[in-house]
């Protein structure tokens, strides 16, 4: 962090950025642990819980990705100054 | 099974596939350029497609008929295993949203059509751009002629041609006049064909989907019941080995086979020719990110329909008989639940699904061999027109050679390759991935890692043996040092990027000569139209005004 000069470039870590790592890594921890949903209860409309809770996990991580992606987004216009677009 | 003809079905499905072809044909005036003769056009759609229909083409692209039969097929034979596509298809997302967009800018920047291209541009080596090309088009052949497997599945449960027919002529007529139709509307319309259709393909695919869901588990008595009798199902032993057939969750002993295989099939997916294809025919950098967070959808598809294997298993598709071929059971199901003009309409969905990424793996592999081995290796200075009469003709090529793999070999044969098209590509992640965000890897370490990587996979995948096969019997084998059971494609994938690691240290060390790098930091990060890099792409010499050009070749 010191290295980074005043006045020029901005940082490259940024909360916003940090988050948006956050978003894009938590559908890789939750769905490559396998053994924390390889069980076949609770039961959901009689669907084993191993497969409801993957597939529950398709909404989820698009909401995160939609997430980073907005932050990101955000973050590159407030850097062109808002002229782009 | 049944042998007569469902005339009905057979009715709504021909319908279809009239309507699709008329569709197919019509494509070549949709949105066309002044220029139809430069390569972009045929091979890229012009680059001008929108979200939503580049979210209509790739997941037209991705979810192939073959996704349709095979992964319920896995489901109705193993079990919680063949489940592992839905983890795939979700982690895959978070990865394309980080590195595809990169490549689309670059791409975009430098007129780049296929990955090759970048990989010729970022490292200067003719050498590694050729590696990834032919990687390319060998893990994509056999995947077009298991999208003939999906359509010769349907055909088979209509009752049409099929394995009961004696004369080879008339068993695989149908399958080659699809085929023949297929060829001729990508031959003259290119991308923009798979483009139109994938929107009837989508939309069949859409409806069975929901219909089955709700009315199958009906019809079945729940899923408390599909599920009591799947798990009935699975516990029978296999008297050859002793094993029981499948289980409703993965053992202690199958997680890390479970996890390594969602992993790296999720790493190369959007490294297949055909998925490069489908994002640079996007008209924007947006256009690509906007898809990550919409293209899941289909993921929720794909699930839903993998719970169509315990369906045929409660059904009791293909129960007692001896070697039932799995591929059938999905289809069977339909037949045996829907009424017929229903079923034909299911039909219809699976066999447009194999067309739409038929034609884009074809222009895709066509693209590659025009641009990184006739044009690279042959001819330097072909005009675009001529890369665009080459490229029409190599996806012909490409098609027959197909046909007569499937038609010549065993099924069998296509589907181990397929399984090692997977380890393949997964072996350009280094090259590729690593190359759109540093400059730091030597183009011979990279392709040393890839050699390696390739030999590793190969060499295993070989080496796996199952109860029906001798060789290619699985996807999996121990990790060095690790001990578990793990997918081949990421164990090599390590090894490759190992070596591509360590031999940077050594021949940075010794000063070997890096390539010229074309590509800019900037680059990487450029949106269409935009003003605040070097401007926008200039145009080729002998381009028309009004198309969208790349940057000038050296000639």
């Amino acid at each position: 962090m010191t290295a980074t000069p005043p006045d020029t470039a901005p940082p490259v870590i940024t909360p916003s950025r940090v988050i948006a790592a956050l978003c894009l890594v938590a559908p890789f921890v939750a769905l490559l642990w396998v053994s924390s949903y390889a069980r076949l209860t609770p039961r959901f409309i009689g669907i084993p819980f191993f497969y409801w809770y993957q597939m529950a996990w398709v909404p989820v991580a698009a909401a995160l990705t939609y997430t980073a992606y907005a932050l990101v987004r955000r973050e590159e216009r407030a850097r062109k100054g808002g002229a782009a677009q | 099974m049944k042998n007569d003809v469902n005339g009905v079905a057979l009715g709504v499905f021909l319908f279809f596939f009239l309507a699709v072809t008329v569709v197919g044909f019509m494509a070549a005036r949709w949105r066309r350029a002044d220029n139809a003769l430069h390569l972009d056009e045929w091979g890229l759609g012009g680059r001008s497609f929108g979200t939503w229909v580049t979210w209509f083409l790739l997941g037209g692209d991705l979810y192939t008929a073959y996704t349709f039969v095979a992964v319920p097929a896995a489901i109705y034979g193993a079990g919680a295993a063949g489940f592992f596509a839905v983890p795939y298809t979700i982690i895959t997302y978070p990865l394309v949203f980080l590195f595809l967009p990169r490549l689309w800018s670059v791409s975009h920047r430098h007129g780049y059509v296929t990955s090759s291209d970048f990989i010729r541009g970022r490292f200067g080596s003719k050498s590694l751009s050729v590696a990834v090309a032919l990687t390319g088009i060998l893990a994509t052949m056999p995947y077009i002629a298991l999208q003939l497997v999906g359509i010769q599945a349907v055909l088979d449960v209509m009752g049409v041609g099929g394995s009961d027919s004696t004369n080879w002529f008339v068993k695989d007529l149908p399958l080659m006049i699809a085929f023949a139709v297929l060829a001729a509307y990508t031959y003259s319309s290119g991308l923009r064909a798979p483009a139109l259709i994938a929107f009837v393909k989508d939309a069949l695919i859409y409806l069975v989907i929901a219909v089955a869901i709700i009315y199958i588990p009906y019809k079945l008595g729940g899923f408390d019941h599909i599920f009591s009798k799947a798990s009935a199902a699975y516990s029978v032993k296999n008297p050859a080995t002793g094993l029981p057939r499948g289980s409703l969750v993965t053992g202690p002993k199958a997680q890390w086979a479970y996890a390594t295989l969602a992993m790296g099939s999720a790493m190369a997916l959007f490294l297949y020719p055909h998925s490069v294809t489908a994002v640079l025919s996007g008209k924007s950098r947006d256009t690509i990110r906007r898809n990550t967070t919409i293209l899941p959808l289909y993921s929720l598809m794909l699930g839903l329909l993998a719970l169509l294997g315990f369906m045929a298993l409660a059904d009791g598709v293909g129960k007692g008989i001896k070697g039932y071929n799995a591929q059938l059971a999905i289809p069977q199901l339909f037949e045996n639940i829907f009424p017929s003009w229903f079923a034909g309409v299911a039909f219809a969905a699976i066999g447009i699904g194999a067309l739409v990424p038929a034609a884009i793996m074809s222009i895709a592999a066509a693209n590659l061999f025009t641009r990184n081995i006739y044009k690279d290796l042959f001819k330097p200075d072909a005009t675009p027109a001529q890369e665009t009469r080459v490229s029409k003709l190599a996806s012909l090529v490409v098609k027959v050679g197909a046909l007569v793999f499937v038609l010549t070999m065993d099924k069998t044969v296509a589907i181990n390759f397929q399984l090692l098209g997977g380890i393949w590509i997964l072996q350009t992640v280094p090259a590729i991935v690593g190359g759109l965000f540093t400059r730091w890897f030597h183009r011979w370490a990279l392709l040393a890692g890839w050699a390696a990587g390739m030999a590793y996979g190969t060499w295993k995948a070989y080496e796996q043996t199952s109860p029906t096969q001798a060789h290619f019997g699985g996807n999996s084998d121990m990790i060095p040092w690790i001990g578990e059971k793990g997918y081949i494609g990421l164990t090599a994938f390590v090894l490759n990027a190992g070596v591509a690691v360590v031999l940077t240290l050594v021949l940075n060390a010794v000063k070997a000569p890096a390539g010229v790098d074309e590509t800019s930091a900037t680059d990487y990060v450029v949106e269409s139209g935009d003003s605040t890099t070097a401007g926008a792409p200039v145009p080729r010499p002998g381009d028309e005004p009004g198309v969208s050009p790349g940057v000038p070749e050296p000639a």
